[in-house]
C-alpha cells in the first residue's frame, strides 16, 4: 500500500483553485532550470533572463502589455467556450482571419481618409474571426463533427490562405516583390493609448473586454447558462435543448474575440499584413485561459505571465543565446504543472490508513477546515 | 501514363500513408482503452527529432527509430500520469502535450537543422527491385511493411486475443471491468505508452525516411489527421488502413501536382487540401453516423476506483 492517498473533498477547494496557478509557475521555474541545465544550457541564467530581468526594465513592461493584450483577448473568448465544454482550439486561425478581414478593408480604403475607417476594420476583424469559427459551429450543430479537430484543421487552412493572399492578390505593388501588403495609412493604424510609449489602444480594449466578460459570466443569465452547461456536460452533449445554441455562442464569442485580437495586432504593432503574422498567440491563449482558471480576471494576470515568456524569451535569445523554442517549452510546462496541481482542488492528499486520514490532511493551504464543514455549498469557480 | 510513373505514384502514396497509419493505429488502441490522447502531434515531433538526432550521430537510422519510440513513449508517460493517476482533463492535457512536443522538439532539433542523414531506406536487395512491379512490392522502407503488419496485429489483438478483450472492456465500461477485477489503470497506462511509441515511430518516418532531415514542426499537423482518421475508421483497424492510404493519395496529389507544374490551383490551396479533406471526411462520417457512433463508451472520462 502507498503511504500517500487521495481523498475526495466534499467541495472544491477555493484556496487551491487560486494557489494552483502560482504553484504551477513556481514548479515551472524550478524544474525548468533543471531541465535546461540537463539539455546543456545555463538553466539558472535562462530562468533569470526570461522571468526576472524583463521585470526590471521599464521598456520591457510596455512590451509585456503589448504582448499580453492579444493573449488576454483570445483567451477570454476561448475560456467561455471551455467553460461550456466547447473545445475551440482554432483561435490561431480565427486570429489570422480577423487580421485578414480587417486588412481587406484597409486595402480597399488606402486612398481614403476619415475616422470611420479604423472602426470598420475592427468590426470586420471580429466578423472575420466569427465567420471562421462558424464553420466548426455549423458542422458541430448540424452533423455532430468534433469541434476540436475541425477548428484545429482550419488553423492550417488559414495559414495557407494568408500565404496565398500575401504572395498573390494582396501583395504591395510598390513593395519590391516582398510578399506583404502596403503599410496601413494613419487612419488605418491603431492610435496609442499613451503617446510616446508602445501602449496602443488594444491594451485598454483587452482590459475592458476582460471586465465585461467577468460581469457577463457572473451577473447575467447567459453567463449562468454557460457555466451550468459546463458543469453538467452530459446535458450539453446529449440533452438536446440549449446545446446547439451554447456551441454557437461559445464559438461566436471565441471567434469574434480572436478576430478582434488579430486586427488589433495587424493595425497596431504590425501596421500591415505579413506572412509572419501568426505568432502562435492562438495556441498560447489556450494556456492563458487555463492558467487564468477560465476566469476573465485571472486571464488578465495569466496573460502577463505568458507574455513574459515571449518578451523574456526574445531577450534571452540575444543575451545568452537560448533558442527561441525555449519559451514554448516553459509555456507547456506551466500547463502540465497546472493540470497536475489541479487534482488538489478536488482531492486532498492524506497519509497513512483511512482511519487517521481525517485528522491528518497533508500539504494544505488553510482551506481544509472550511471544506470539512458539512454545510452544502454551490461549487464556485 | 507509363508503368514507371504509376508505380512511382503508388509508392509515394504508401510512403505518405505509412506514418498516418502507424500513428493512427496507436491512437486507435489508446482510444479503445477509453483514453483520448490529443498529443499525437507532439509525440510525433518528439519521435521525429530524437530519431533524427540519434540517426545522424550514430549513423544508424534503425537505432534512431527505436529511440524515437522510447522518447515518444516517455512523453506519453507524462500524459498518462496526469490523466490517469492525477485525473487531469484529457483534452487539456493532450493539447499541453502537443504544445510541449512542439517546443521540446524545436529545442532539441536546433543543432540539427539543415543537415541530412542516412535514411531508413529499402531493405530488400537491389536485384528484387529491378522491374517497376517488383519495386512496388519490395522497394519500400521497412516502416511501410511494419505499418501493414501492425494493422493485422492490432486487428488480431483487439478482436481475437484475451488481452484485447480486456482492453475493450476497460474502454467500454471501466467500472464493470474494475468490478470483475481487471486493472483498469494498468491497462490504460500500457495502451497510452503503446500509442506514444507508435506516434514516435511514425514521427521518425518523417525525419528518417520521407524528408530526410529535421525542421521545426516537421509533421505539419499530420498527428491531428491521424486522430481524425480514428474517427473515420470507426475505431476499426481495417478501416484505418483504408483511411490512411486514402489520405496518402490526397497528400500525393498535392506533391504530384506541384511536381508536374500544375497551375490550375494555387500551391497554397493544394497544401491545405489534406486539412480540408479531413474536415470533409469528418463531416461525411458524422452525417452517416448521426444518432450513434462506434466510439468506446468511456472515451475521455477519468476513472477512479471506488475503494
Amino acid at each position: 500500500m502507498t503511504l500517500l492517498k487521495l481523498e475526495p473533498r466534499r467541495e472544491q477547494s477555493r484556496g487551491m483553485m487560486l494557489a494552483a496557478p502560482v504553484i504551477a509557475v513556481g514548479l515551472t521555474l524550478v524544474v525548468g532550470a533543471i531541465v535546461f541545465t540537463l539539455l546543456g544550457h545555463n538553466g539558472l541564467a535562462a530562468i533569470y533572463e526570461i522571468f526576472i530581468r524583463p521585470l526590471f526594465n521599464p521598456y520591457r513592461w510596455q512590451d509585456l502589455l503589448v504582448k499580453a493584450a492579444p493573449l488576454a483577448i483570445i483567451a477570454v473568448g476561448l475560456a467561455i467556450g471551455f467553460r461550456a465544454n466547447v473545445w475551440n482550439i482554432g483561435g490561431e486561425g480565427q486570429y489570422i482571419l480577423g487580421g485578414l478581414a480587417g486588412t481587406g478593408i484597409a486595402l480597399l480604403t488606402l486612398d481614403m481618409s476619415g475616422g470611420w475607417i479604423l472602426p470598420v476594420m475592427l468590426v470586420c476583424g471580429i466578423l472575420g474571426g466569427m465567420a471562421w469559427a462558424a464553420i466548426p459551429a455549423a458542422l458541430k450543430t448540424t452533423l455532430g463533427v468534433n469541434e476540436i479537430l475541425s477548428s484545429l484543421m482550419l488553423n492550417y487552412v488559414a495559414i495557407q490562405l494568408l500565404y496565398y493572399l500575401m504572395r498573390g492578390p494582396w501583395k504591395d505593388p510598390m513593395g519590391f516583390n516582398f510578399p506583404q501588403t502596403a503599410m496601413f495609412s494613419a487612419d488605418q493604424t491603431l492610435p496609442y493609448a499613451i503617446p510616446g510609449t508602445l501602449i496602443h489602444l488594444g491594451i485598454p480594449i483587452a482590459i475592458a473586454i476582460a471586465l465585461t466578460a467577468f460581469g457577463v459570466m457572473t451577473r447575467t443569465i447567459t453567463g449562468f447558462q454557460v457555466r451550468v452547461v459546463g458543469l453538467a456536460p452530459k446535458a450539453a452533449a446529449y440533452g438536446g435543448f440549449g446545446a446547439a445554441s451554447t456551441v454557437w455562442l461559445a464559438l461566436m464569442v471565441g471567434g469574434g474575440l480572436a478576430g478582434l485580437a488579430g486586427i488589433l495586432e495587424a493595425a497596431g504593432p504590425f501596421g500591415q499584413m505579413v506572412p509572419q503574422f501568426p505568432t502562435g498567440y492562438g495556441y498560447t491563449a489556450i494556456i492563458v485561459a487555463f492558467l487564468g482558471r477560465l476566469n476573465p480576471l485571472g486571464i488578465l494576470a495569466a496573460a502577463l505571465v505568458l507574455a513574459l515568456t515571449y518578451v523574456g524569451g526574445e531577450s534571452a535569445q540575444t543575451t545568452i543565446g537560448l533558442p527561441s523554442a525555449a519559451a514554448g517549452v516553459f509555456q507547456a510546462m506551466m500547463l502540465f504543472f497546472l493540470l497536475a496541481t489541479d487534482i488538489l482542488v478536488r482531492y486532498r492528499i492524506v497519509s497513512g490508513s483511512p482511519a487517521t486520514a481525517r485528522t491528518a490532511p497533508a500539504s494544505e493551504t488553510g482551506t481544509a477546515g472550511s471544506s470539512e464543514a458539512a454545510k452544502p455549498k454551490t461549487v464556485t469557480a | 501514363m507509363s508503368l514507371d510513373l504509376l508505380v512511382a505514384i503508388l509508392m509515394t502514396v504508401a510512403g505518405a500513408a505509412t506514418p498516418l497509419l502507424i500513428a493512427g493505429l496507436g491512437e486507435l488502441v489508446v482510444e479503445k482503452s477509453g483514453v483520448l490522447n490529443l498529443g499525437v502531434e507532439g509525440m510525433m515531433l518528439i519521435g521525429a527529432v530524437t530519431g533524427f538526432a540519434v540517426g545522424t550521430t550514430t549513423g544508424l537510422p534503425v537505432l534512431g527509430a527505436v529511440v524515437a519510440m522510447f522518447a515518444a513513449a516517455l512523453a506519453a508517460a507524462i500524459f498518462a500520469v496526469l490523466t490517469l493517476t492525477l485525473m487531469a482533463n484529457q483534452v487539456a492535457t493532450g493539447l499541453a502535450l502537443t504544445i510541449f512536443g512542439t517546443g521540446v522538439s524545436a529545442l532539441i532539433g536546433a543543432p540539427f537543422v539543415g543537415i541530412t542523414t542516412n535514411t531508413l531506406g529499402p531493405i530488400f536487395p537491389d536485384a528484387l527491385t529491378s522491374s517497376p512491379l517488383l519495386r512496388l512490392v519490395f522497394g519500400h522502407s521497412p516502416l511501410v511493411y511494419i505499418g501493414l503488419a501492425l494493422t493485422f496485429g492490432v486487428a488480431w489483438f483487439l478482436n481475437r486475443s484475451r488481452a484485447g478483450l480486456i482492453l475493450r472492456a476497460v474502454g467500454e465500461s471501466d467500472s464493470a471491468a474494475h468490478a470483475i477485477g481487471y486493472p483498469v489503470l494498468k491497462v490504460r497506462y500500457l495502451a497510452v505508452l503503446f500509442g506514444g511509441a507508435m506516434a514516435g515511430l511514425a514521427g521518425s518516418y518523417y525525419s528518417l525516411v520521407l524528408t530526410p532531415m529535421w525542421a521545426e514542426r516537421l509533421t505539419a499537423g499530420r498527428g491531428w489527421i491521424a486522430i481524425a482518421l480514428v474517427v473515420f475508421a470507426s475505431w476499426k483497424p481495417g478501416r484505418m488502413l483504408l483511411g490512411a492510404y486514402l489520405f496518402g493519395l490526397v497528400i500525393t496529389m498535392e506533391l504530384q501536382a506541384k511536381a508536374a507544374g500544375f497551375n490550375m490551383f494555387a500551391p497554397e490551396f493544394l497544401a491545405s487540401l489534406p486539412y480540408i479533406a479531413t474536415i470533409a471526411v469528418l463531416a461525411i462520417i458524422s452525417a452517416a453516423k448521426r444518432g450513434g457512433t462506434n466510439a468506446p463508451a468511456c472515451l475521455g472520462k477519468p476513472f477512479r476506483a471506488a475503494t
